[in-house]
């Protein structure tokens, strides 16, 4: 029963390439996993804005779209439906081809970063060896259609401001790699789904040995999502388009589905950079619990994707937007410092393998040392001077 | 520590998100259409007219003075009065339209109206399709009865109706008084003519002069009114009142 | 195969010679990232997946954005772009700069041995690529790393020096 569970994907698969003569099936199954990924996350993201819209009113004491449908449930459909019927206005001066083609752009590089991500056990659309180093190439790509989505709208804010929104990106790259390093380094592959795989297995039957369970891996996934939360332009790392300060960044000079297109993309990135997190820290498609494994491994991963998703809502809801000059300062003097470490963290991990008995609680206390004394002392030069903050005319 | 801070922010959105499922102090939104506030007695949004009585024409308090018309600080209120078939002014508005989008519910008019005939409704759903015509409140729509009164703020109602019951009352005492006077004069004035033979020719203004001397204290009596928020209106309220009650 | 590998050649020339003739300097930077783009899909053809990646992460992704920030943080004028060679002088140290650089590259493409014929695709995996970086290949990945972050110190003590300047004055 599991197993047949757990082979489903794969079964209909096969079922529906079955129809299809021999030459042409390595087509049809590559076509299904491309349409399976538009429909599972096409309808993940629409559910996923109704999500963030009414946790967020939640979090602020209110209910939040509750009158379309039943619980607001068709509010996505409303709103496709609205994004679609507006006017799609293109300025005068503006590059029509570029501006047209950025918001393609950056939907498409937002897709095609799913392709290497274990959704579970048997369910990877492309199995590559060099995995981790694929997304991140395409993560970068989409960079580059933001700049194109701020050149080509002929407006100097929407360029200035997607040349913040650069200056963002590439600073949070580095820490985003930095946190992933130490995981290749341990797993000794760069391929998702034996990182996975290497996170399989149970302490007791209880302890999953997920990377996040270790110090280094705990300050790796810490790392790692404060920089993908600013990779995925999210509050409060919002700045290329902070709707109450810039008009809308980059996204200034468009309308309708185009607008709609770069939201689209916005929850497609943090979708697959919130997968690749789970993917290399909270085990992928593994089971928290031996027992649990009745559970096919795909709801698994789905059920750690919608957690990691619910969190950065949580982040969003409580956090106030940062200033440009302190989001560059927390990324280089605060996350690379910190990431750096953590190699080094990671580094003694590996070495430290063979340690076992009373050496293993040595392990550990000194691994949680390495990161946690940097952490302290980095935080408070960093805050000197800056807390507790007076108010002179407040009470 | 740093991060402390981070912390604690999400514990409060954390109680938040939370205690919105099951606590209402953490989900004070009323979703209106369906669920209704109670409204708070001093909650005010436009003017409207009191009528006594069943018919809202006739029964209207308002006798179209105009005070409110001249200290309306947007000039919201347009009113016309009654003329009688001779071209005289009766006490009532022909005319009485308030523009609902100019009204900006300042409440002067209700301080200034002399027979609380103006007060302030707690109707805020006056949403039209027209926003020329659609705005205007007519004489007909702005006539609502005491009894409606009395379900939006019965305290100020019960005060104003005291009030008014005390004016008509000390009215129709000065009234009888006026009256009594009168007949005492007349009285007077039958048995005079005895006295005329004897007396100067010139006496004869005296008694004519004295029915006037006691109706002064009448007069002077609502002043000290127990009503306190017009103690200043009463007065006014008094003096036109008794000739209308008279005949 | 070969195909395949003439429409990306063609792909990768092209956008580069459209680079080149076109006037809007930042179309030529996009189309020179098209042709960047290309090479990767080389050698994704090629089979060298790790290096194809490497390729757009590196060009794509840094090499690009160092070339837009630099054109468009740079002052130019419609009037100052001169597309004719001025002098003769110009001309000249054009062509030989051009001509040495076309030379280099020749002789060296020439003075490799190619194989030629049908060789046997290389099944070389990430780990093997990581433990000959890692172990023969040392120093040179080690002196890459020195030479890079001298220039990335050198940035900053140019750009530390510029700002103290500000200050002093």
């Amino acid at each position: 029963m599991t197993a047949t569970l757990e082979r489903l994907p794969l079964l209909v698969r096969d079922w529906i390439t079955g129809f299809f003569p021999e030459p042409v099936r390595w087509l049809v199954s590559g076509l299904l996993a491309i349409v399976a990924i538009l429909a599972v996350f096409g309808l993940y993201f629409a559910y996923l804005t109704l999500a963030e819209r009414k946790f967020l009113g939640r979090f602020q004491n209110r209910p939040g779209p509750n009158r379309t449908g039943p619980f607001g449930l068709l509010q996505p459909f409303a709103d496709a439906v609205k994004a679609l019927t507006k006017e799609d206005i293109v300025p005068q001066a503006a590059d029509k081809l570029l501006h047209f083609l950025a918001p393609c752009l950056v939907v498409a590089f937002g897709l095609i970063s799913f392709a290497v991500i274990p959704f579970g056990r048997y369910l990877i659309p492309v199995d590559l060896d060099a995995a981790v180093l694929y997304f991140f190439a395409a993560g970068v790509s989409s960079e580059l259609a933001l700049f194109m989505a701020g050149w080509a709208s002929h407006n100097k804010y929407s360029m200035i401001s997607a040349m913040r929104a650069l200056a963002q990106l590439i600073s949070y790259e580095l820490p985003l790699l930095l946190a992933v390093v130490p995981v290749i380094m341990l797993s000794g592959t760069l391929s998702t789904s034996k990182i996975v795989v290497a996170q399989g297995g149970w302490t007791f039957g209880i302890i999953p040995h997920w990377n996040v369970l270790t110090p280094w891996g705990f300050a790796g996934f810490f790392i790692f999502m404060i920089a993908a939360v600013a990779e995925t332009n999210r509050s409060p790392f919002d700045l290329p388009e902070a709707e109450s300060e810039l008009i809308a960044g980059h996204l200034t000079e468009y309308s309708g589905f185009k607008y709609a297109l770069f939201f689209m993309a916005e929850y497609f990135g943090m979708s697959a950079l919130c997968g690749l997190g789970v993917t290399l820290f909270l085990g992928g498609w593994q089971a928290p619990i031996d027992i649990l494994q009745v559970v096919p491994s795909y709801v698994w991963f789905m059920v750690k994707l919608s957690c990691v998703i619910f969190c950065l809502m949580w982040v969003r809801a409580t956090l106030l937007r940062l200033r440009i000059d302190q989001l560059t300062r927390l990324a280089w003097k605060f996350l690379v410092p910190l990431g750096l470490i953590n190699l080094g963290n990671a580094a003694f991990w590996h070495l430290s393998a063979d340690w076992s008995g009373p050496l293993q609680i040595v392990r550990w206390a000194i691994s949680a040392a390495v990161i946690v004394i940097p952490f302290v002392l980095i935080g408070r030069t960093l805050s000197s001077g800056l807390a507790p903050r007076t108010y002179r005319y407040a009470t | 520590m740093l991060g402390s801070g981070i912390i604690k922010g999400l514990a409060v959105t954390a109680k938040n998100f939370v205690g919105s499922f099951h606590d209402p102090e953490r989900l004070p939104t009323v979703e209106y259409p369906e669920k209704r506030l109670t409204l708070p007695e001093a909650y005010r949004s436009f003017p409207f007219l009191v009528f006594d009585g069943e018919n809202a024409i006739d029964g209207l308090r308002c006798v179209a003075c105009k005070m409110c018309e001249n200290e309306c600080p947007p000039q919201c209120i347009y009113i016309i009065p009654e003329r009688d078939e001779k071209g005289r002014p009766v006490k009532k508005p022909k005319v009485f339209d308030i523009d609902l989008s100019v009204c900006m519910g300042c409440q002067i008019c209700v301080e200034v109206c002399p027979f609380d005939s103006i007060k302030m409704d707690q109707v805020f759903e006056v949403a039209a399709t027209n926003r020329f015509e659609g705005l205007i409140a007519h004489r007909e729509m702005l006539a609502k009865s005491n009894t409606y009164y009395h379900q939006i703020r019965p305290t100020e109602a019960a005060e104003v109706d005291t009030r008014l019951a005390e004016e008509k009352r000390l009215a129709e005492e000065k009234a009888k008084a006026a009256a009594a006077a009168k007949a005492a004069a007349a009285a007077k004035a039958a048995a005079a003519p005895k006295p005329v033979a004897t007396t100067a020719p010139a006496s004869a203004t005296a008694p004519a002069a004295a029915p006037a001397s006691p109706a002064k204290p009448a007069v002077a009596a609502p002043s000290p009114s127990p009503s306190s928020s017009s103690s200043a209106a009463a007065p006014m309220a008094a003096a036109p009142k008794p000739p209308a009650t008279t005949p | 195969m070969n195909l395949i590998l003439v429409l990306i050649g063609g792909l990768m020339l092209t956008a580069a010679a459209v680079a080149m003739s076109l006037r809007n300097i930042i179309h030529s930077a996009l189309l020179l990232i098209g042709s960047w783009l290309g090479v990767s899909f080389f050698y994704l053809w090629a089979g060298a997946e790790f290096v194809a990646f490497a390729q757009v992460l590196v060009y794509v992704g840094a090499v690009s954005m160092v070339v837009l920030f630099a054109v468009l943080l740079t002052r130019r004028d419609r009037q100052d772009v001169v597309v004719a060679p001025e002098t003769r002088t110009r001309a000249i140290s054009a062509l030989l700069v051009g001509g040495s650089v076309a030379g280099l590259l020749v002789s060296a493409v020439l003075g490799t041995p190619l194989a030629t014929g049908p060789a046997e695709t290389p099944t070389l995996t990430v780990k093997d690529l990581g433990t000959l970086l890692a172990g023969p290949q040392a120093a040179g990945l080690l002196i890459a790393g020195v030479i890079l972050t001298v220039a990335l110190l050198g940035a900053v003590v140019l750009a530390a020096t510029d700002s103290g300047k500000e200050d002093a004055s």
